[in-house]
């Protein structure tokens, strides 16, 4: 039988605020267990929240940012159940007024086209604590720096059929989140997790199949994995006559599995009612016309302008834009006089593979966009061969000047001065009498084979210099003579 | 509305509560007198009232994002009963 696959997703944003959503603790990584939880955090009998302007600010960004209707007047809610990191018992949350509600999300797809997503809400809520199992021998340990930290759950409809579109849309969605600069979007810190809703139905058949929930998948690989896992255990499922329980499942990498969480074996019954320590959220046209007037250009339209202003193709522009900082930086290259698909070639080729084996980022570069300019420009007028340029770049990466510097130190300089060239032509043909010979007497795909060998002879005696272009040229029209 | 026994024990669960066997009956029936209660308000037309979220008829006061606590871990934890290496610790929660 064939399978389709239907899913959702939920993924949760860590947003990049200072202090969390509720309370003035930071938010901080990685500090010692619990010095980053305060009163509020912990859950003690009468404390208050009081909510943080820039949650509310960066939700709103977002909903702009997918072109969502936000909701004018938004509400909190209590989520009710029992878990040791979960200190008050509840988690407030947002369940009957969101605050960014429907809107379409336009993911770009490999091939360049896109692909449109509909968000069904996105609400602000407070992250719960950390347990640890495995550090304690009889009991679990509960960290609560996480709790409070303020989280965006953005909601999808079930658009998705495939693991590569739901990939697609996390590598789109992190990229519009870090150009908002409402998360640091880093995965391995938990920045943005994953819930993926999934089922399987009958190709060709309307109705939805039973779901499972796989929590918690926190990076773009594992995602892909888990789905393609999640889908072979239900299409076993379901071939064998079964049917799928709907539960929540955990995927395990290790395993590379998905597997039933016994702990929630209960239905959830979370019993959601407004949160009474919080009023509404009230937010006018005013204040959306304010947030709206600092967006920055969001990926989907920049890639549209680098296509139509550079004329790179979508490959280029799909692996140059999501990084903000690699795009800035394409964009400096351009400005300060490099060419912009060479600009491409190299920041997407040498330069993003200096920077991969130096484990170091496009923002540490030690190349600037100008020094790499200056190399596009001296290979354009046609100083540098292709060869020469890759010394030139060497020397650029560990700090000898700029392109102009290294190539007078070095005496890169490509010879193209026909005379010079056309010298060396004559002596590299004068010193190989037999090869000349069996040039001549040769057919013509050998002919081109045996040429080879001349150029070769004449780039070693130019030290790499000679313009190759200009070389074949002569030396095609020399041996010609020579007949 | 009428409210079963399991109901009760639901909702119980669900709160954490523990009921006693010999409560249970009478629970229930007070658990359904208030439902009872529910019900009638909700013969009412609320088709063009906007739900009310808060009594108070203001919106809510947004405090800027500045970090204004400082570590009190000491302090805070004085009253946990267990805690190891800054962790608070809880029976063995198994997943």
């Amino acid at each position: 039988m064939s399978w389709e696959t239907v899913m959702g997703l939920e993924v949760h944003l860590q947003l990049a605020t200072q202090s969390k959503i509720f309370s003035g603790s930071a938010t901080t990584f990685g500090a010692a267990p619990n010095e980053q939880a305060d009163a509020v955090d912990l859950g003690m009998p009468g404390m208050l929240p009081v909510l943080n302007e820039e949650a509310v600010r960066y939700a709103v960004k977002f909903g702009l940012g997918i072109g969502a209707r936000i909701g004018e007047r938004s509400v909190f809610d209590r989520k009710n159940y029992f878990y040791p990191d979960l200190p008050k018992g509840y988690q407030v949350s947002q369940f009957f007024a969101p605050i960014v509600c429907e809107g379409v999300f336009e993911v770009p797809l490999k091939d360049g086209t896109l692909f449109p997503i509909r968000i069904t809400r996105a609400h602000l809520e407070e992250d719960a604590g950390k347990s640890v199992h495995d550090a304690f021998s009889r009991e679990t340990g509960i960290d609560l720096n996480r709790a409070g930290t303020p989280l965006l759950e953005i909601v999808t409809e079930p658009d998705f059929r495939s693991a590569e579109q739901a990939v697609a849309y996390l590598k789109a969605l992190h990229s519009l989140v870090t150009y908002l600069g409402i998360s640091d979007g880093n995965m391995a810190e938990g920045s943005m997790r994953c819930d993926i809703n999934i089922s399987l139905r009958e190709k060709g058949t309307d109705a939805l199949g039973i779901r499972t929930e796989i929590k918690n998948v926190n990076s773009f690989r594992f995602v892909e994995r888990a789905i393609h896992s999640e889908y072979e255990r239900q299409a076993d499922i379901l071939e064998s006559g079964g049917s799928i329980t709907q539960e929540t499942r955990l995927y395990d990498a290790e395993q590379n599995v998905t597997r039933s969480m016994r702990s929630k074996e209960v239905a959830n019954d979370y019993r959601y009612f407004p949160e009474p320590d919080l009023l509404p959220i009230v937010i006018d046209a005013e204040y959306i016309e304010a947030v709206r007037a600092t967006l920055p250009e969001l990926p989907g339209a920049k890639r549209a302008r680098f296509i139509a202003d550079y004329r790179l193709n979508d490959y280029d522009a799909a692996l140059l834009v999501p990084n903000h900082a690699l795009a800035d930086y394409f964009e400096s290259v351009v400005t300060a006089g490099g060419a912009a698909k060479p600009a491409a070639n190299w920041i997407l080729g040498d330069l993003t593979a200096a920077l991969n084996r130096n484990e170091t980022d496009i923002t540490d570069s030690p190349i600037s966009a100008a020094q790499l300019a200056g190399l596009i420009v001296r290979i354009e007028d046609g100083t540098l061969s292709s060869k020469l340029a890759k010394q030139v770049f060497d020397g650029l990466w560990s700090g000898k000047g700029d392109a102009d510097q290294i190539i007078e130190a070095r005496g890169l300089k490509q010879v193209s001065d026909s005379g010079a060239l056309e010298s060396m032509v004559d002596a590299v043909i004068a010193e190989n009498p037999d090869q000349v010979a069996q040039y001549l007497a040769a057919d013509e795909a050998k002919k081109k084979k045996l040429s080879g060998f001349f150029v070769g002879q004449i780039m070693k005696a130019s030290k790499g210099q000679a313009n190759p272009q200009m070389v074949n040229d002569l030396l095609l029209k020399k041996l010609n003579d020579q007949s | 509305m009428s409210v079963s026994s399991q109901d009760v024990e639901k909702v119980a669960l669900l709160a954490r509560l523990a009921i006693s066997e010999s409560d249970l009956p009478e629970v229930t029936e007070r658990f359904g007198r208030v439902l009872g209660l529910v019900d009638e308000l909700n013969t009412i037309d609320t088709e063009t009232v906007v739900p009310m979220s808060n009594p108070h008829d203001m919106h809510q006061r947004l405090r800027p994002d500045a970090v204004t606590r400082q570590n009190d871990r000491e302090n805070l934890m004085a009253s946990a009963p267990e805690q190891d290496q800054g962790y608070f610790l809880v029976p063995k929660v198994i997943d």
